[in-house]
Parts: C-alpha cells; sequence; structure tokens
C-alpha cells in the first residue's frame, strides 16, 4: 500500500505550498488545505474500506524490511482515527476558512494547522517508537505555535505553560524509549514485543511503564497533570481548541498510550489498575472543576479532561466490551466536543465574551448555534438517542461486569453532574431572556454553519455505529487492543 | 557505569531548574540541560569500549563498533530540541513585551 506514506506527504506539502504562496488576499489562503483536507479525507476512506479484505496495511519506506527500515502501518485501530482524525481536521478547515479571517496573516494558521495534522497522521501510521516519538514532537510543536496564535497576554502564558509541561512528557517519553532501546536493541514496536515476551519483565519494564504513564499521561491530560488543558484549549482560537481537544489529546495521549501499552509493552494487572483508577480520578475532578467554571470555553476544556477521564478508565477495565465502549466513546467525544469549541467561537465572536452570565436568550438569534450546541451538549452528557449515551451505556455496564462496582457508581454520578453542567451551560447562554448585547446579533454564514451541522449530525447518529453492519468498523481497533502482544504476530505475516 | 551516573546529575540539574527556577530564561536553560543529558544518555548506550566507528571498509573485518542508530536518534532529538528551544525563545520574547517581566510568579492572568 503505497498510498499510505501519503498521509504525511499531502498535508507537508500543502503547508509548504501555503507558506509558499503565501497569499494575502482574505478568501485564497484556505483553498489549498480544504483541497489537502479533503485528499486526506478520501485517503483515510479508502484505508478503513482496504482493512475489510487485509488485516493490516503496509507500507515499507524505501523497501527496506522492517528490522532495518521503517514501515508505516494501518491496523483496524489506526485506520479508525485515522478517519476521525481526517474527517474533524477538514470540518474545522472549512469552519477557519471563515473564522481566522480576522486574524492577520492566517495563511501561517493553515501552514502550522496542516503541520499538526502531519503529526497525528505519522502518530497513528508509526510501527517504530522512535518515530511515533519524532510525530508526537512535529504535532505537539506546531500545537504550542497555535495555542499563541493569538499573542495577547493570556494567549503566550498558556502556550509557555503547555510548552514547558509538553517539552518534560516529550522526555519522559523518550527517556523511556532509550532505555527499552537498550533493552531490546530494536526500536519497531513488533519485534520489541517478541524480544520482550522472551525475557522475564523485571525492574526495568516497570520503570519504563511509570515513565510512559507520565508522559502520555501528560499529553492526554489525565488528572495529576491535567493543569495545562483548561488554560491551553481556552486560550487558543477556537478551531485551534476544538481540535486540541478533539483530536490531539487523543493521539497524542491516549492512542501512543494504549498503542504502547497493549501491543509494545503487554498490558499487566498492575497497569491496568493504575489507568482505572487515574481514569476515574480525571472524571471526577474534570467533572467538579467545570462545575464552577463561568468561561464557556474554560468549562468545556475542563469537561474535556473529565471524558478522557471516561476512556483512559474503559481502556484499564479492559475487556473486549469497555474497549469497544473506549473506542465509540473517543469518537463521540472528539465530534461533540470540536462541536461545542466551534460554536464556542462562533458565540465569542457574534457578543464578545465568554462569561457565561452575560449571555441570554442567544437561541433566537443564533438558531443553528443553539440546536448543534444541544446535540453536541446532550450527546457528551449520555442522554438516550444521541451517540454519547450507547458508548457511556457500554462503559458502564463493562465496568460492572468486570466487578467493578464502586467505579461503575462513580461513572454514573460523573454523567449526572455532566448533564447539570451542560444544561447550566444550555439555559443561560441559548435560552431565558436575551442580554443587552445580543441585540445586533446576526445568524453565521455558510462556512461557519455547515461543520457545526455536520457534526451535530454525527452526535445524533453516531449510535448507528453499533448495528451490526457497520459494527465491524469499530470491531477491528477492538480487536487490535484486545489481541494484546500477539499483534505482532499480524505484523510480521503482513511483512513476508 | 561512573558516566551513567553523571548524565543523572546533569538531569537532576535542569529538572532543579525548571521545578524551582522563577525566571522564564531559566526554566529554558532547565529544558535545554534536561535534553543534552537525555542525548549523552542515548548516546552512552550505543558505546562500546575500545569501539570504533561503525564504517564498513572493503578490506577491513570490524569487531568491534559502537551502535550508529543511537547517534542517529541523538541527532534527530538535537533538532527536535533545537526547534523547542526556539519556540520558546520566541514566546519568552512575546511574554517580555506583554508583561514587562520574567518573574513566572508575576505572570498569572489565568485563573480557575
Amino acid at each position: 500500500m503505497s498510498l499510505l506514506i501519503y498521509f504525511i506527504i499531502v498535508p507537508l506539502a500543502a503547508a509548504m505550498l501555503t507558506a509558499l504562496i503565501n497569499v494575502r488576499a482574505k478568501d485564497k489562503a484556505s483553498i489549498i488545505p480544504i483541497v489537502a483536507g479533503l485528499i486526506l479525507l478520501g485517503l483515510s476512506l479508502y484505508c478503513a474500506r482496504q482493512l475489510n479484505f487485509a488485516q493490516v496495511l503496509i507500507y515499507k519506506i524505501g523497501g527496506w524490511l522492517p528490522p532495518l527500515g521503517m514501515s508505516l502501518v494501518v491496523d483496524g485501530l489506526s485506520g479508525l482515527l485515522l478517519v476521525a482524525v481526517n474527517l474533524i481536521s477538514l470540518l474545522v478547515l472549512v469552519y477557519s476558512s471563515k473564522y481566522m479571517r480576522h486574524y492577520t496573516d492566517d495563511w501561517k494558521f493553515y501552514s502550522l494547522f496542516l503541520i499538526m495534522l502531519c503529526g497525528m497522521n505519522g502518530v497513528l501510521l508509526s510501527s517504530d517508537l522512535f518515530n511515533l516519538y519524532v510525530f508526537l514532537e512535529i504535532a505537539s510543536l506546531s500545537g504550542y505555535a497555535l495555542v499563541a496564535f493569538g499573542v495577547s497576554a493570556e494567549d503566550l502564558e498558556a502556550s509557555f505553560k503547555y510548552m514547558v509541561m509538553g517539552a518534560m512528557a516529550s522526555i519522559f517519553i523518550l527517556l523511556g524509549i532509550a532505555m527499552l532501546y537498550s533493552y531490546t536493541s530494536t526500536l519497531n514496536m513488533a519485534e520489541m514485543a517478541q524480544a520482550l515476551s522472551t525475557r522475564p519483565a523485571g525492574f526495568l519494564i516497570s520503570f519504563v511503564s511509570v515513565l510512559f504513564l507520565a508522559g502520555f499521561g501528560l499529553k492526554a491530560a489525565l488528572v495529576p497533570f491535567h493543569a495545562w488543558l483548561p488554560d491551553a484549549h481556552s486560550s487558543a482560537p477556537s478551531p485551534v481548541s476544538a481540535v486540541l481537544s478533539g483530536l490531539v489529546i487523543k493521539t497524542l495521549g491516549i492512542y501512543a498510550l494504549s498503542r504502547v501499552f497493549f501491543n509494545c509493552l503487554g498490558i499487566s494487572n498492575k497497569v491496568l489498575m493504575a489507568l482505572m483508577f487515574l481514569g476515574a480520578l480525571s472524571m471526577v475532578v474534570g467533572a467538579f472543576l467545570a462545575l464552577k467554571q463561568s468561561d464557556i470555553k474554560r468549562m468545556l476544556a475542563y469537561s474535556s479532561i473529565s471524558q478522557i477521564g471516561y476512556i483512559v478508565f474503559a481502556l484499564g477495565v479492559g475487556t473486549p466490551l469497555a474497549i469497544l465502549g473506549a473506542l465509540f466513546h473517543i469518537l463521540n467525544h472528539a465530534a461533540s466536543k470540536s462541536a461545542l469549541f466551534l460554536n464556542a467561537g462562533t458565540i465569542e465572536r457574534a457578543i464578545g465574551t465568554r462569561d457565561i452570565n452575560k449571555m441570554g436568550g442567544l437561541n433566537a438569534k443564533l438558531p443553528v448555534t443553539g440546536y448543534t450546541s444541544l446535540m453536541g451538549s446532550m450527546s457528551i452528557s449520555g442522554i438516550p438517542p444521541f451517540a454519547g449515551f450507547w458508548s457511556k451505556l457500554l462503559i458502564i455496564i463493562a465496568a460492572v461486569q468486570a466487578g467493578q462496582i464502586a467505579y461503575s457508581a462513580v461513572a454514573v454520578i460523573v454523567s449526572i453532574v455532566t448533564l447539570i453542567y451542560y444544561l447550566r451551560f444550555h439555559t443561560k447562554v441559548f435560552l431565558g431572556i436575551p442580554a443587552q448585547n445580543t441585540a445586533e446579533v446576526k445568524e453565521a454564514c455558510g462556512a461557519i454553519k455547515w461543520p457545526v451541522i455536520i457534526l451535530g449530525f454525527i452526535c445524533l447518529a453516531g449510535g448507528l455505529l453499533l448495528i451490526p453492519s457497520f459494527r465491524d468498523f469499530l470491531n477491528r481497533g477492538v480487536d487490535v487492543l484486545v489481541s494484546g502482544i500477539n499483534y505482532k504476530d499480524a505484523i510480521f505475516q503482513a511483512v513476508k | 557505569m561512573s558516566l551513567y551516573f553523571m548524565c543523572l546529575i546533569l538531569f537532576s540539574v535542569g529538572l532543579y531548574s525548571v521545578v524551582r527556577k522563577r525566571n522564564i530564561i531559566k526554566i529554558i536553560i532547565g529544558i535545554g540541560i534536561i535534553e543534552y543529558s537525555v542525548n549523552l544518555f542515548i548516546i552512552l548506550i550505543g558505546y562500546r569500549l575500545q569501539g570504533r566507528a561503525p564504517i564498513l571498509a572493503r578490506d577491513q573485518t570490524i569487531e568491534n563498533m559502537v551502535d550508529p542508530l543511537t547517534q542517529a536518534m541523538a541527532l534527530t532529538t538535537i533538532v527536535i530540541g533545537l526547534s523547542l528551544i526556539f519556540i520558546a525563545v520566541t514566546l519568552a520574547i512575546r511574554i517580555y513585551e506583554k508583561y514587562g517581566t520574567f518573574d513566572i510568579t508575576k505572570i498569572r492572568r489565568l485563573r480557575g
């Protein structure tokens, strides 16, 4: 499958072209990025379809076989996330074609955004630990720059905080990779799983596990490591917050974490317990801190921490049903949180404030924003027909089946708290008496409306992914994680 | 062994600087020091005592060579570290323009 390399070439080339052509005319800077986004979405859908016929798609760079050369691999798990990443990035690019016009030099935004997209695609494709680290750094570095894109005092402060934390996380990950390399003399994940399975799990593996847990935990903003997220995600321009909250913490944090722990190191009971505890802690802390926020984007950022907690908790439960719930919740949270962040941007642009107490009655003025926000909120808080309900239900059922009654009670309570703060957000912002500052608000144009309408529709109809004819899409991802370190056999077969 | 220990000391010096110092520039220097210590560690992993450069020549047999892969890794991490420091210093300059100070205890507008 030589097509896989285009997941990295297309965004990089488009980033370079956008910077080279450097269109000052306001409308045109977004054309190349949107075309690139369309190509990437087509590619990822094609790959997801090809996975029906082959378990693993592999591309050997330069024709070298894996122990010597690097290879790009798409399996069920990365195929699932590739579709989500490229679909939501495309929608966000369409949204920002209108939204980012108010910033000077918006072509720089598109360039950085495409580099970040390249990094995320690279993380999903790489089958090599050091490669994964390099792409992770590409995505994070452009993320730091994007958070500071508005160059106001708050943006810079948030970006610096994010950068220091992110740099520490990357160093922990690099240290872990170096130690694993010295123990197994290989960087390829399949080879490494092979080498580790023949040796006793000693002190080194526990130490490396702690390093990876801290590193990827920082990238995913699990609770003891979450301090940077509310600042960074609320200060960034809204399209950036949508991608950071919807995609970056999932690909750089959760995907990388689960790939390394499940498929490379081999998951042990201690790690599962740690993931379950950290997940439950993030759920509770995130939800209760979100409850008292009056800034909408800050509230959404804390809610991201809480939902990441659900995903990590479900991965920690570790049964196939729980992993299905976790993967499904990744998709649902990506769709609903990006819709909510984009809508927060529209609201901020329309009335010039992010303070919940200064808003009211926006539903009459911005009906599309109001209804799509309602869909996103209901999906996140888990109200029945919406997609988020099914994923939360799966997670809680799986936790009960695994005998974790106390944890599943916590999950149910947090779900109620989530509903409370989203209802408070909705009633204060969209219902009630119109505030004075809403008098001149007009409905936004098509480029702002359609992406959130599509995301809202995904929130509403996402539950259909669970019906048997579509379910393979999710189940292939579950199979990859459930197979654990035996995943290496599939890679070795595909290489031959 | 003592080399690894000194590498650890370098790491701790950098970590101390990141965690304890208030000046943004000193924090950035700390990040730089940590990166160097990790690079040093990576190079040390591939080092063999009395080893020679891994260059294949036709008339020679190489018995004891250092690992070239770790050197390539260190090269890559140096480049990544460079771009990280670059972004960090750019941010520091802009922060100084806005706040007029490098003291992180005074750069606190974000709360909650």
